[in-house]
């Protein structure tokens, strides 16, 4: 098997008001597929794969919530994806929340 | 019930079919694809299956793609939603799951998709968030467009409906057609689609009433509205008031009466007044139908389409599955012959099979013969099954949209393999059964006197040779008004095929809707053809009209038809010199 996994994690806040939505989950699950990256989304309860937009609507995040960011290691890409995630979180997915 | 005030509204579409029905409206396609069959994938075929599944995927994803391409930019934000769901398309949770499914259960790809799905669904339901429960609703309608390229638009639902309704659809294929219960429908609407068209063809073959072309109707009518549908005139009435309802009730009874009048003689034969007998047929598309020729009075089958055994299925059915359907319809109406047209798919008739490829122009595309050329073995299978259904009764092979003469002999070749295999496997079958190609291309007209060495008769397909000759989609109302059947080039070039087919002593038949109206029957007669083929359900029609005739009075016509040069001069010509021997205009001043 693979060495055990390293992880780059970062943990954000949802601002916007619906919550994480079909769109904003979208957003997400095409930037890791674009980034060819293992990631995933945790909240205290639940891991899910960051890559699939059901996935991340299973969550039920709502505003407010919390969720940690984890992108697998494998050199530059999974900086740079790390922090395009969240920056998605940051800027609000782009809507007026 | 309280009073309330519904002013009734009128639209006028295009009478398909004759008749009167009064009922409730039932949308096709506004309660989403509900109903899914289960049958299991032998193991050999699972690959094909996801294949189809993941054709589907790539069909749903085309259509987001255009919806997004043809959407002006104020309405970006709402774009954003067919991006999503363009993911969601290919999501692991969805695509993946399916696919696994499929292989791991060895079912169908829509019941994979539909297991995946309510999985889903109930996951969302017990979420907490009311919004984000909402959300399940994207990947129902995500999954809803892939199930509709899966198994071919609204068919699904079509197929359970359980009370009697009248069929309220945008418009209709044939394979959703095929799955219908007929016996559950009092009458068809739909906005697209006109006289010619599959749907209006059915329902005249099951003389349901049927208006087509409304253009909004599945806009302007809701579920469970009453309507009244006048397919003679082409009326859809929908909140009809009380003394609307009664006045058309009379007229439901007065026109079954004609019906049944007519349909009593029907079993007499077509004689013209001047003693030529002419063969009056039915087109079929479901071997059930074989009945509706035979009680009409119908001289045999003119045209079998036995498209309807390769739809709605996974993998080709087998020469066995085949055979014996054949064999059902020669046995049914024996000693009169069946004429078997080898499979006509693509076009407008998707199959599962054929659905990974997408062409931009199905009619002009890889369909018919071409198709069958292709695939060799699934010709041969079914080749092998007409032959050996025709060992039962007479039958006559056909081969459809044949353009030039190496199709033609490229095709004979493939029917002596069939009967050399037979020979092999000591397998019976008819050694006269006579083989003819569909005119039904403007080239194969053209080329007629050459083809006709090779054939023992024509049959001219007219409803595909007009659409052909005069670049018309008869599915398009915008130019429905120019599928004129009477225009001089159809005429001239139909001339041009029945002159060849004498030069060359074999008879030429048509099998088309035009030889269904009564006005085209002496312009018919005159040009001297022998047997038409028609929906079952104009039979007594057209055998009432023929016997109304003179041939011999007939023949002058030609010469005058020719000198005219619009099918409004021809057509008013025929009405000046016949009203009084035609029927009352195909029934439709009945009322």
């Amino acid at each position: 098997m693979d060495s055990p996994c390293a992880w780059l994690k970062a943990t954000v806040t949802i601002p916007n008001a619906l919550g994480l939505h079909a769109r904003p989950a979208a957003q997400i699950a095409k930037t890791v597929q674009d980034a060819d990256v293992n990631a995933r989304l945790a909240t205290a309860h639940e891991t899910v794969d960051a890559s699939s937009i059901i996935d991340i609507l299973t969550l039920g995040c709502v505003k407010g919530s919390q969720v940690t960011l984890e992108v697998e290691k494998c050199g530059a890409r999974s900086e740079n994806a790390l922090r395009r995630l969240v920056s998605l979180f940051e800027n609000g997915f782009g809507e007026h929340s | 019930m309280p009073e309330i005030e519904t002013d009734e509204i009128i639209l006028k579409g295009i009478g398909a079919s004759p008749g009167i029905c009064i009922g409730k409206a039932y949308l096709v396609g506004q309660e989403g694809v509900n109903v899914i069959k289960r049958y299991p994938i032998a193991a050999a075929d699972l690959a094909d299956e996801v294949q189809r599944f993941k054709s589907a995927v790539q069909k749903s994803k085309q259509e987001l793609r255009e919806i997004t391409a043809n959407s002006p930019e104020d309405i970006r934000s709402h774009l954003n939603i067919f991006e999503s769901h363009e993911l969601l398309l290919k999501d692991k949770m969805l695509y993946g799951r399916t696919i696994e499914t499929i292989e791991r259960d060895k079912v169908n790809a829509e019941w994979a998709l539909r297991k995946v799905v309510s999985r889903l669904r109930r996951m969302f339901k017990s979420m907490a968030n009311n919004y984000l429960k909402d959300r399940a609703s994207d990947i129902v309608q995500v999954s809803d467009r892939i199930m509709r390229n899966l198994v071919g638009k609204e068919s699904v639902n079509i197929a359970e409906i359980d009370k009697r309704v009248i069929l309220v659809a945008h418009d209709l294929s044939p394979a959703e057609t095929s799955q219908i219960q007929l016996e559950r429908i009092k009458g068809f609407v739909t906005d697209r689609g006109g006289r010619t068209s599959h749907t209006s063809i059915i329902a005249r073959t099951l003389q349901i009433p049927a208006t087509l072309g409304l253009v909004n109707a599945t806009g302007i009518i809701q579920n469970d509205d009453i309507l009244i549908v006048d397919g003679a005139t082409g009326a859809v009435i929908v909140h009809p008031e009380d003394h609307t309802i009664i006045q058309y009730e009379e007229r439901r009874a007065r026109f079954e009466r004609y019906r049944a009048d007519i349909t009593r003689k029907s079993h007499v034969a077509a004689r013209t007044t001047d003693g030529v007998n002419l063969n009056v047929m039915g087109n079929i598309e479901l071997p059930e139908e074989v009945v509706a020729v035979r009680d009409h009075g119908g001289d045999g089958i003119g045209l079998f389409r036995t498209e309807f055994q390769y739809m709605g299925r996974s993998g080709f059915p087998t020469e066995t599955q085949l055979f014996d359907k054949y064999r059902d319809v020669v046995e049914v109406i024996a000693p009169k012959p069946v004429t078997i047209r080898t499979l006509d798919i693509n076009g407008d008739k998707p199959t599962a099979q054929t659905a990974d490829c997408i062409e931009a122009n199905p009619a002009l595309g890889l369909r018919a013969i071409r198709y069958c050329l292709r695939n060799t073995d699934m010709f041969h299978t079914q080749l092998r099954a007409i032959l050996r259904a025709s060992a039962y009764g007479p039958v006559r092979l056909i081969f459809p949209m044949i353009s030039g003469i190496s199709e033609l002999r490229a095709a004979n070749k493939a029917l002596t393999r069939a009967r050399q295999s037979l020979d092999q496997d000591g397998l019976a079958y008819d050694a006269d059964l006579k083989v003819g190609i569909m005119i039904e291309v403007p080239s194969a007209g053209i080329m007629a006197a050459q083809l006709a060495a090779d054939v023992d008769f024509f049959s001219i397909g007219t409803n595909d040779l007009i659409q052909y000759t005069l670049a018309i989609d008869r599915g398009n109302r915008q130019v429905a008004d120019l599928y004129q059947p009477l225009h001089p080039a159809i005429l001239r070039l139909i001339k041009q095929v029945i002159d060849a087919g004498n030069a060359n002593g074999i008879p030429t038949y048509m099998c088309g809707e035009m030889a269904a109206d009564p006005i085209h029957i002496p312009v018919l007669l005159a040009l001297g053809i022998t047997e038409l083929s028609m929906n079952p359900m104009s039979i007594p029609v057209i055998k009432d009209t023929i016997r109304r005739l003179d041939r011999e009075a007939a023949h002058g016509l030609i010469d005058e038809i020719f000198k005219l040069d619009t099918a409004e001069q021809i057509e008013a010509l025929i009405h000046r010199r016949y009203c009084d021997m035609l029927p009352k205009d195909a029934m439709c001043e009945l009322n």
